[in-house]
């Protein structure tokens, strides 16, 4: 199969590889880079485990291909902490006890960023719409909700 | 006593790790030379193999190894009486996606196409997909052992129904079904093996019970259990799908074997499904007797299972369905019939709560339309019927600590729960269900005189202390509520204490995370490990303070006169004075046995049911049915759980949350959808798990019950609220609307159906349920 010349920017460092075109970018993020934080919990782009974020916006990267990406900026759950310092959603996470078995966690988080990134203080209908893509079995989501809602605190603190 | 760490609302140690991607599962293993495993699954439910040619596979380039059943013949499964599975099909095939051969190649694509040349000759054989249909059929039988398919029957009669019936003023039978579920945790299964030139194993998977994958491991590989290193990764959530041994993991070591390379097989979610261990579609035909009061004189139950194509844990579960009628409520006789049925579909096996979730929803569903008959409401019936702490069971389970009273008063209290039943609007309801489980079963599966769980404290002189642990940490919180019991015997930060678990090179012994069993067990186990680690410290510190050994308190880091606090040392010198003396590493080891009178009675089939303690649990659930589409939507669940004590606050209600959403999941919208043996939704949108906009208000409520027997008085956590949600849903949408969905889930169709025959016969009393009844008795 030929193979494509990709460039791509993840999590602020610039790559560029050479693709076959029927690969994922969950994979090439996976497989290629060696970023295994991104995780794939379903194949058929229900569960949301994958989710990273594509120029800005979420998506399930076990729906888009790698050569969709080429040009474009990834961030992944690698690229929230930054100077060894966990990011308020990474925080809200851990504090709230947002995670159980840990694996929904990182497309959970991609998912809080972005609603963060557009939406700085949503209400509790506007977190559960932004992440209702996302699916966790061990929570029951209650936390998940507190996680972010401490997050969007941390990050705008109220005046 | 005031506890330092016990208690305390704790973020899970090392919980950094999973929110920056640091978190290694199995499949983000990588190791040099990885190999590609992937298994070729049968198209047929029931059939012979006759031919198996892989020679065109061994030809596709990047392939290194190729295998079929005949390669791993040895029978294995998680019970000693159920050793009726191998991880490849042999000389028969008994459901779709069952295992036959198996490639390991150096990418998915040169795997993939090498199971397409593997030509395999079948020759199909009659399939049966229902368990009453099973059971009825001619040979040849499933397994040719299992005569009329039956894999186990059980007829247990506790006390004498006959008279329990007799003295009733009043008795109701009434016949449900529940349907066959997936357990759906997040993560797919996954095993990496690798074989090194010393003839060693090592297995990496995400399992909850890495001794038991060991021992099966030495078993079919036919290696010395010493020559065998497993290991457990973090795991993406188990919920009873990974705790036995299974063909992935298996075939991943055989394969490493075989091609002298590190070898990775990872489930499809689809596969997962074919994988399944989920709980069994169930037939329920339940009769309770009471008095005029409400009092419980008699309960007779059938139970027919179809636990799919091979035993797993079926004769556990088909035990348990019976087993937990008791140790709730006080009921003087019990009769119970149980048939686990063999069919052609995926294997049954244990989901949270194994086998007492679909009685207890049968039970607690009949138990509110025996209050409507008798004029009673149901918190009453269910308090007229309570245990007192300290007994034992007609069928011999005993009963420690009790805390059912407390959770239902206060979810009543909570809820609002007799403001709103029968008084809110037509369309809104709310409804108690009550549940109980297991903190660890009393007997061992394996049948073994050993410990279940065995701890180990070191203490160096770098003043950390080292935790070694078998348990294996799902997300349940099993390593860091260890740690927290280490650190409140020694007094100390719970940051020096670091957790190794789940590495049989390192790790003592453990069963497993399954029957909601390891705070009580390992808890205990590191519970006496850290109090020998005192001793010794406090034995030095005695000596040189000329203090009283028991006058010393373990503290803020320190060990000291409790009458003086200023004397005393810090607990790095402590450590040291003790090393000083003894040299050496100080060692504390930790071991737990279930009591013998918590291991049940000498009947047939006693072994599974006692546990040391028992959770209870109680739920009011408040939802609103849309008379025009039939859909329920559960607005609010508040949810009491008896833990015994919390020893991590926040782990705990964690676990209710997401029990209720598990239980919310099963009331109204999973199952799995099978035609022929195949399954129709085996994926995530398809199989619908709950969503966050699916989702209800959840209040968890922590009762403490202090349990005689617990580390610090816990009990289990994890499981035991998710029964009581269901029947607490299926009551408030009676309250609701008036109508009795008896068949699981609670869907739109079946509400609205309900509704019409309500319209059409109003007042006649629920149908008998004659097609189980005859079955049964046939068999």
């Amino acid at each position: 199969m030929a193979l494509h010349d990709i460039r791509l920017k993840v999590n602020g460092v610039e790559y560029t590889a050479q693709v076959e075109p029927r690969l994922l970018l969950v994979h090439l993020i996976r497989d290629v880079l060696g970023l295994t934080g991104t995780h794939i919990g379903c194949d058929t782009t229900h569960c949301g485990a994958c989710t990273v974020l594509l120029n800005g916006e979420p998506v399930k990267s076990c729906t888009v291909l790698a050569v969709q990406a080429d040009g474009g900026e990834v961030l992944t759950v690698e690229g929230l902490e930054r100077d060894g310092q966990l990011h308020p959603i990474q925080e809200g996470f851990r504090e709230e006890h947002g995670l159980q078995c840990g694996f929904c966690t990182p497309g959970m988080m991609m998912s809080a960023y972005a609603l963060l990134q557009q939406n700085p203080n949503p209400t509790e209908e506007d977190i559960r719409f932004a992440i209702s893509g996302n699916l966790c079995r061990c929570t029951g989501y209650v936390n998940i909700v507190k996680a972010i809602q401490y997050a969007a605190r941390k990050l705008h603190p109220p005046q | 006593m005031e506890f330092q760490t016990i208690g305390k609302p704790t973020p899970y140690l090392g919980g950094e790790d999973p929110v920056t991607g640091r978190a290694v599962y199995t499949d983000d293993l990588r190791l040099p030379g990885l190999l590609v495993g992937r298994i070729l699954r049968s198209p047929l439910p029931h059939a012979r193999i006759v031919k198996v040619d892989v020679s065109k596979a061994q030809r596709v380039p990047g392939v290194v190894a190729v295998i079929t059943g005949q390669d791993l013949a040895t029978k294995y499964g998680i019970l000693p009486v159920g050793q009726d599975e191998t991880a490849l099909a042999v000389d028969r095939v008994r459901y779709v996606g069952e295992g036959v051969a198996a490639v390991a190649a150096e990418s998915v694509e040169a795997a993939e196409e090498a199971l397409e040349r593997i030509e395999v000759l079948y020759e199909p054989l009659p399939a049966y997909f229902d368990a009453l249909e099973a059971m009825n059929a001619p040979p040849p039988w499933i397994h040719d052992d299992k005569p009329n398919n039956i894999e186990r029957e059980y007829h247990h009669h506790f006390g004498d129904v006959e008279r329990g019936f007799a003295e009733a003023d009043y008795v109701r039978e009434h016949s449900f079904f529940c349907p066959r579920l997936n357990h759906a945790a997040m993560e797919p299964h996954s095993a990496v093996a690798s074989y090194d030139l010393q003839g060693r194993l090592t297995v990496w998977s995400s399992t909850q019970t890495p001794y038991y994958l060991h021992r099966t491991l030495s078993k079919v590989l036919g290696l010395p259990m010493n020559r065998i290193r497993v290991l457990k990764p973090y795991v993406g959530g188990g919920f009873g799908g990974k705790d036995e041994p299974l063909p992935h993991e298996i075939v991943a070591a055989k394969l490493a074997m075989v091609s002298g390379r590190p070898v990775k097989v990872t489930m499809t979610r689809e596969e997962v499904f074919y994988l399944n261990r989920g709980r069994p579609d169930q037939y329920i035909w339940l009769k309770i007797g009471v008095r005029r009061d409400g009092r419980i004189t008699a309960v007779e139950c059938k139970v027919v299972q179809d636990g799919g194509a091979y035993c797993s844990y079926g004769i556990v579960t088909i035990l348990y369905a019976g087993q937990l009628l008791a140790a709730i409520y006080d009921i003087p006789n019990i009769k119970y019939d149980g048939y686990r049925v063999l069919t052609n579909k995926p294997p049954c096996g244990a989901q949270r709560g194994h086998g007492s979730v679909n009685t207890r929803f049968a039970f607690e569903s009949l138990l509110d339309m025996i209050a409507e008959d008798l004029g009673l409401d149901p918190v009453t019936i269910r308090a007229r019927n309570f245990l007192r702490p300290n007994t034992r069971t007609v069928n011999d389970l005993r009963v420690t600590s009790y805390g059912l009273p407390e959770c239902i008063r206060r979810v009543v209290e909570a809820s609002g729960f007799f403001e709103k039943w029968r008084k809110l609007p037509y369309g809104r309801g709310i409804g108690l269900g009550c549940s109980h489980y297991v903190s660890g079963a009393g007997r061992a599966i394996i049948r073994s005189e050993m410990p279940h769980s065995n701890v180990v404290v070191k203490v160096d002189v770098d003043g950390g202390i080292g935790l070694y642990t078998g348990t294996a940490e799902i997300g349940q919180g099993c390593d860091t509520v260890q740690a927290m019991i280490v650190a409140e015997v020694l007094g100390v930060n719970l940051r020096r204490v670091r957790v190794v678990a789940g590495d049989s090179d390192l790790t003592p012994l453990d069963l497993g995370s399954y029957s909601s069993r390891v705070t009580f067990m390992a808890g205990n186990a590191a519970l006496q490990a850290a109090r020998q680690i005192r001793d010794r410290l406090a034995d030095v510190v005695s000596r040189a303070l000329s203090v009283p050994a028991d006058r010393l308190e373990f503290r803020d880091e320190r060990v000291f006169d409790r009458e003086n606090p200023d004397r005393g040392v810090s607990f790095d010198e402590a450590v040291y004075m003790a090393l000083q003396e003894s040299g050496g590493t100080l060692v504390g080891k930790g071991a737990y046995s279930p009591p013998p009178e918590a291991q049940g009675g000498t009947y047939k089939g006693a072994g599974v049911g006692p546990s040391p303690a028992y959770s209870y649990s109680a739920s009011v659930a408040e939802v609103s049915v849309d008379v025009e589409t039939g859909e329920v939507r559960v607005e609010r669940v508040w949810t009491a759980h008896d833990c015994g004590r919390a020893l991590n606050p926040l782990a705990v209600e964690g676990q209710i949350e997401g029990s209720v959403s598990m239980g919310l999941g099963q009331a109204l919208t999973e199952q799995v959808v099978m035609k022929d043996g195949r399954i129709l939704n085996a994926g995530l949108l398809e199989y619908k798990t709950p969503g966050l906009l699916d989702h209800p208000v959840i209040e968890s409520i922590i009762v403490e019950s202090i349990d005689p027997e617990g580390p610090f008085g816990a009990k289990e956590a994890g499981e035991g609220s998710l029964a009581g949600v269901i029947p607490a849903i299926a009551n408030a949408v009676y309250d609701a609307v008036g109508v009795r969905i008896d068949r699981l889930p609670i869907t739109p169709e079946r509400v609205l159906e309900a509704l019409r025959k309500k319209t059409r016969t109003a007042g006649r009393p629920a149908e008998k349920p004659e097609a189980v009844v005859s079955a049964s008795a046939d068999a």
